[in-house]
């Protein structure tokens, strides 16, 4: 399934300046793994040893914190918008 | 300006003193790292009292190449002895540091002082924020005064007190529909797109943060050079509480206080309180809430420094309470009816943990604390609304006998 990442601009540089990606994959999980094989200087921004998001990245489905879903396990749908972005703002 | 770097908390790759705020190899938080004081503390001191009545005389521990010619008059709040509300909640020494006394009525002036000035120095033409209500107004009118145009994102259901009182300085409201958190998520896709904004707790964000050191700066000279053994501090992204134990260690570091930071204790409410279940949890993983809670301006369901907050609470001998909506109410009341003071809802929130606090004992009576007060209840009226009588009589002696009593 055909899923969009929209890509933050801190992280455009490792994937060659685009500002977004496509990647196919049933979850989450999957199509960063699709985005990693793509662009492999992202996997060690956005992801930790254990596979897990660093602490300070947040990924939106359809504008929704997968931490309110199922996490990297959240099914996504073809045409579905995957948005990563730095978690540190506000306040 | 003793500032050097801008510096990763996860990782410390350091950055130039640029308009970032997100490190590119681990997207942990920036913040402003400094050179050791160049001064020797008598000299610091004597520069500090020499300064303006305001927060500009720390200037030493400010990120900016200098200090604005002219700007809203920030800071140096009153630091309030509260004798009966301390009588009340049964502990020794009580101070309130009343930061309804700036200029649009809450702490907010603080952090949007330091982060306008800067953003200036960075050649910024706009400036914007993601507001819970009271840095709309902080921005608002700071922007005004600088005669720069301004853009304010906050949820479309905040309170109608601080959407009118920052729509009266001129600024772009836009109500987002949505919670605070979706307005982060929003501004900090603009802010990546539009070049020549500067999104004061979003892009220039480290330098924002570090106008809260100067709460603890204020304090410890209001104090006469001391630090306080206790803190009780709102923790909504964690940012005010995390830097007022920076300010303090600042001072200790510099040789201008003797002594540690104080024991610092956070206060969120039952309705949004991640930072306080990590802590509950004995976990630093603040897991995102859904806030519902009438304590709006402490509404972020995910705390950008919630994790450092805890870690801080933890070290520090301090603790993080959460408090209910009643408790809130009690706590504005408590604080209005002892003090003078009348503060919004976050002030509710503060001054419900500090006696939640003193009920558990956990506040010896020798001790000094400082409870900081962030906004004002003119804000948030609507908590009021109900809560006492008035007595409607006709302009004649014998009805105000008769409704209120001869005199005994």
């Amino acid at each position: 399934m055909a899923v969009t990442i929209k890509l933050p601009t801190q992280l455009r540089e490792a994937a060659g300046g685009a500002a977004e990606a496509q990647a196919d994959g049933a979850t989450v999980g999957e199509v960063l793994e699709g985005l990693y094989s793509q662009h492999g200087e992202l996997r060690e921004r956005i992801a930790g040893d254990d596979g897990e998001l660093r602490r300070f990245v947040n990924v939106y489905l359809r504008g929704e914190d997968i931490r309110f879903l199922d996490g990297l396990a959240t099914p996504v749908a073809d045409g579905d918008e995957v948005t990563i972005l730095p978690a540190v703002a506000g306040g | 300006m003793p500032a050097e770097a801008l510096k990763c908390k996860e990782c410390s790759t350091t950055y130039p003193l640029e308009a970032r705020y997100v490190c590119e190899r681990c997207f942990g938080p920036l913040e402003v790292a400094y050179k050791p004081p160049g001064s020797d503390p008598a000299e610091l001191k004597r520069r500090i009292q020499a300064g303006p009545s305001t927060l500009w005389r720390y200037a030493d521990f400010l990120p900016l190449e200098r200090v604005p010619r002219t700007s809203l008059p920030t800071g140096l709040t009153p630091l309030i002895r509260a004798d009966r509300l301390a009588e009340r909640l049964g502990i020794g020494e009580l101070w309130i540091k009343n930061e309804t006394a700036n200029p649009t009525h809450s702490f907010k002036d603080r952090v949007v002082s330091i982060a306008l000035a800067r953003a200036v120095e960075l050649g910024f033409d706009t400036v914007a924020c993601a507001s819970t209500g009271n840095l709309a107004g902080a921005v608002a009118a700071h922007a005004a005064y600088a005669g720069l145009p301004a853009y304010v994102f906050i949820p479309a259901d905040l309170e109608p007190e601080k959407i009118l009182s920052a729509g009266a300085y001129g600024a772009q409201i836009v109500g987002v529909r949505g919670n605070y958190d979706a307005v982060n998520r929003l501004c900090t896709e603009v802010s990546g797109e539009r070049e020549g904004w500067a999104f004061v707790n979003v892009n220039v964000r480290p330098y924002y943060a570090e106008g809260s050191k100067t709460l603890a700066y204020e304090t410890a000279e209001q104090l006469g050079w001391e630090i306080p053994d206790r803190v009780v501090a709102p923790i909504a992204s964690g940012s005010l509480f995390t830097k007022v134990a920076r300010g303090f260690q600042d001072f200790v570091d510099a040789g201008l206080v003797r002594g540690e930071i104080p024991a610092m204790h956070g206060a969120q409410a039952d309705g949004c309180s991640p930072v306080a279940q990590a802590f509950a949890a004995g976990t630093d993983v603040c897991r995102p809430v859904k806030p519902d809670t009438i304590a709006k301006s402490l509404a972020i369901g995910d705390p950008a420094d919630g994790p450092y907050a805890v870690d801080l609470a933890r070290r520090s001998g301090g603790s993080v309470d959460a408090v209910s909506d009643d408790e809130i109410r009690s706590g504005i009341r408590l604080l209005a009816e002892t003090t003078g003071i009348f503060t919004e809802t976050a002030g509710g929130v503060t001054t419900a943990v500090l006696a939640k606090l003193a009920e558990r004992g956990e506040i010896d009576p020798g001790e000094r604390v400082v409870a900081y007060i962030t906004g004002d209840g003119l804000k948030t009226l609507d908590c009021v609304r109900g809560t006492f009588e008035v007595a409607e009589i006709e302009p004649r002696f014998e009805a105000f006998e008769e409704t209120l009593g001869a005199p005994v």
